[in-house]
């Protein structure tokens, strides 16, 4: 059961514009409607700055982003803070949002990331690839799965991008 | 045979989307001219083809992340035409300055204090592990954390205007769908007397750190230019909408009060072999001197005056500095910024306490037409959307010039100047490819869009001879 006392987020970013970048914002506006206990759903074409105020509010985030060239069909793993440069202007990666959260309002938040695996990039385009939305199924399930569970760590130890691998199957439903 | 050499820089790093900077050096090692090759998204003029005229407003949002809203306005204004419903209700027009504003507001806010500051607060030569926002936030909490929340208040402003943060629907041809409710307004107007606090500091800190850096930043990647932009018919600055006016270097009006919807008629595009992105120029000079700036400096140099108090009281010092004439300095872009930031968050006010917002006549059509240009004074300068639409309501032709396309040839200029002033031999140092950084980021160029996904980002830096052969590479 879930825990109603842990704050979640799942924060989709991507640009539904542009194929299969928009596969974070895709997964949220399939996961929001299901109105999860202890969950909110945010999107936007990116992270950016700001995004720090409200990673504050939370004791778990959730960031879900399409990846270009991951394991397929999508990989989970932690999001530590990181100083990185690479700022491309107006948007922020992850890392760097976690980091700004802790470094400005003291925020104790626990990061995840969700890289999906697509294909088709950079082209205006209004829906996903074939293979892209069969992997944000397969990720919509996962997701679903780890928010009512809360074990967050057990499955980046199982689909952490380290490893090299993605999730392999589809996970199993729950008992 | 005289071999020029190429000086490789790419990408260019807290610019959006990736550029390439191209030194060419003579045989003595001069630099005789530096190019930014951008890797400009195209294909939306061919995406828009038989998209019916309605749909283009949510549609011209998907060119980019960074600046939605204002090509969201752009198009809506292009598509008032083909609805002969360009003289909005007065809901309708200020629902959307509101939305305007906002878009100004953050963005403005987020260029200042996350991209631009860490150079100024930590100066150019600085580490660039401490010159970040992270950096800024672990020496001046306080102003990082200011810097968030003005953003996040410009972002809430829009999300009450146009719907949603994503694919906002606000604007729709002959008007707006939604009006601001009164639960809506309250909330924007708890915050808004520290947000103008908040501001009136941000120009001081501008015009602070400008005035004591002036020997310095003078001669930093600056040139004259011509420079362009709306004006209202009065001569005011006017952010959402007026007549097109140009000024030479000196301040001389090149055209005044010109109607956008003729544009073709003063302004055209130059090509170039070694970039996709095209020069726009002035069609009386041509495009050897015809070429010019847009943006926050273009704005300051062209309007008269700036219709609310404090960010006039802004522009007046801000012309002084120069004597009232054209000012040219590159950096100077960040104090003009900040002027019209503090000139976004009055005008937000001022609507706010305007009672039209909650009025319910939000739309109107007319005569119906088959063509129409939509032009916006956007976060980094003029955006024009021109339009054609067939008697079926599809698109049949569309035509953007974006504000980073206006302000090529001058991005290109800056990178030069400081190629010229800070390049030694072939080495390219930490010193240079910071101030090469700087000099383009004071543009706040949009050089690609939103396609970011997880995996990319990097700065490498490479050495080319004229045949391409790699002299020398670094990654940073």
């Amino acid at each position: 059961m879930s825990d109603l006392a842990t704050h979640i987020l799942v924060y989709g970013y991507g640009n539904p514009g542009r194929g299969d970048d928009g596969l974070g914002p895709a997964l949220v506006a399939a996961l929001e409607p299901l109105h999860t206990a202890g969950l909110a759903c945010e999107s936007d074409y990116q992270l950016s700055v700001e995004d720090a105020a409200t990673l504050a509010e939370y004791d778990v985030v959730v960031f879900v982003d399409a990846d270009m060239n991951g394991p397929e069909p999508f990989w989970f793993d932690r999001v530590e803070p990181s100083r990185e440069l690479g700022f491309s202007s107006h948007s922020a990666t992850p890392g760097q949002v976690v980091a700004l959260a802790r470094e400005m309002f003291g925020a104790q938040v626990k990061a995840y990331a969700l890289g999906i695996r697509g294909y088709h990039f950079g082209e205006l385009g209004e829906s996903l690839s074939e293979q892209a939305s069969a992997n944000l199924a397969l990720a919509l399930a996962f997701a679903q799965r780890a928010v009512r569970e809360q074990h967050f760590d057990k499955y980046t130890r199982q689909f952490g991008v380290d490893s090299g691998r993605g999730c392999a199957c589809d996970p199993q439903p729950e008992a | 045979m005289s071999v020029i050499k190429r000086v490789v820089i790419e990408p260019v790093t807290r610019v959006e989307g990736h550029g390439k900077v191209t030194i060419l050096l003579d045989e003595a090692g001069k630099v005789v001219q530096a190019r930014l090759h951008v890797v400009e998204f195209r294909g939306f003029e061919r995406f828009i083809q038989g998209r019916f005229f309605w749909e283009v407003p949510v549609l011209t949002q998907r060119l980019c992340g960074i600046c939605p809203v204002s090509h969201h306005l752009a198009a809506a204004k292009a598509m008032d035409r083909i609805v002969g419903g360009e003289n909005l209700t007065p809901t309708a027009e200020k629902i959307r300055r509101l939305m305007h504003y906002g878009q100004m507001y953050q963005s403005h806010a987020l260029h200042f204090f996350h991209l631009a500051s860490p150079d100024l607060l930590f100066g150019f030569d600085a580490d660039p592990a401490i010159r970040n926002v992270i950096g800024v936030a672990a020496k001046y909490p306080e102003l990082a954390v200011q810097a968030v929340m003005m953003r996040k208040y410009g972002q809430e402003v829009i999300k009450a205007t146009a719907g949603k943060k994503i694919h906002g629907t606000g604007a729709i041809p002959g008007g707006v769908n939604k009006n601001l409710s009164l639960a809506e307004r309250d909330v924007l107007l708890k915050d808004i007397d520290q947000q103008l606090a908040w501001a009136r500091s941000a120009v001081k800190i501008a015009r602070e750190y400008t005035t004591a850096h002036l020997k310095e930043l003078l001669p930093f990647g600056s040139f004259e230019s011509n420079h362009l932009s709306l004006v209202r018919a009065d001569g005011a600055m006017d952010l959402y909408h007026g007549n097109l006016r140009a000024v030479d270097n000196q301040g001389t009006k090149i055209f005044d009060q010109i109607d956008y919807q003729k544009y073709v008629d003063f302004i055209a595009e130059d090509v170039r072999d070694w970039s996709y992105m095209k020069f726009p120029f002035i069609k009386t000079l041509g495009p050897e001197t015809g070429w010019y700036r847009v943006g926050p400096l273009a704005r300051l140099n062209t309007a008269d005056f700036i219709d609310t108090p404090a960010a006039e009281s802004a522009r007046k010092e801000f012309r002084a500095v120069t004597g009232g004439k054209t000012n040219n300095v590159t950096m100077a872009y960040h104090w003009a910024r900040m002027v019209e930031l503090l000139h976004s968050i009055e005008k937000i006010q001022a609507l706010l306490h305007d009672a039209d917002l909650q009025g319910s006549d939000l739309v109107v059509k007319g005569e119906r037409r088959e063509e129409g240009v939509g032009v916006i004074e956007a976060p980094r300068g003029t955006l024009f959307h021109h339009y054609r639409v067939d008697k079926n309501d599809q698109v049949v032709m569309g035509n953007l010039i974006v504000s980073t396309t206006h302000n090529n040839e001058p991005m290109n200029r800056a990178v030069t100047k400081v190629a010229q002033d800070h390049l030694s031999g072939v080495e390219i140092t930490e010193g240079l490819l910071n101030r090469i950084e700087v000099a383009i980021r004071a543009y706040d160029p949009c050089l690609s869009c939103a396609t970011h996904a997880l995996g990319q980002m990097a700065l490498d830096v490479s050495v080319l001879d004229v045949e391409g052969k790699v002299l020398a590479e670094k990654s940073r």
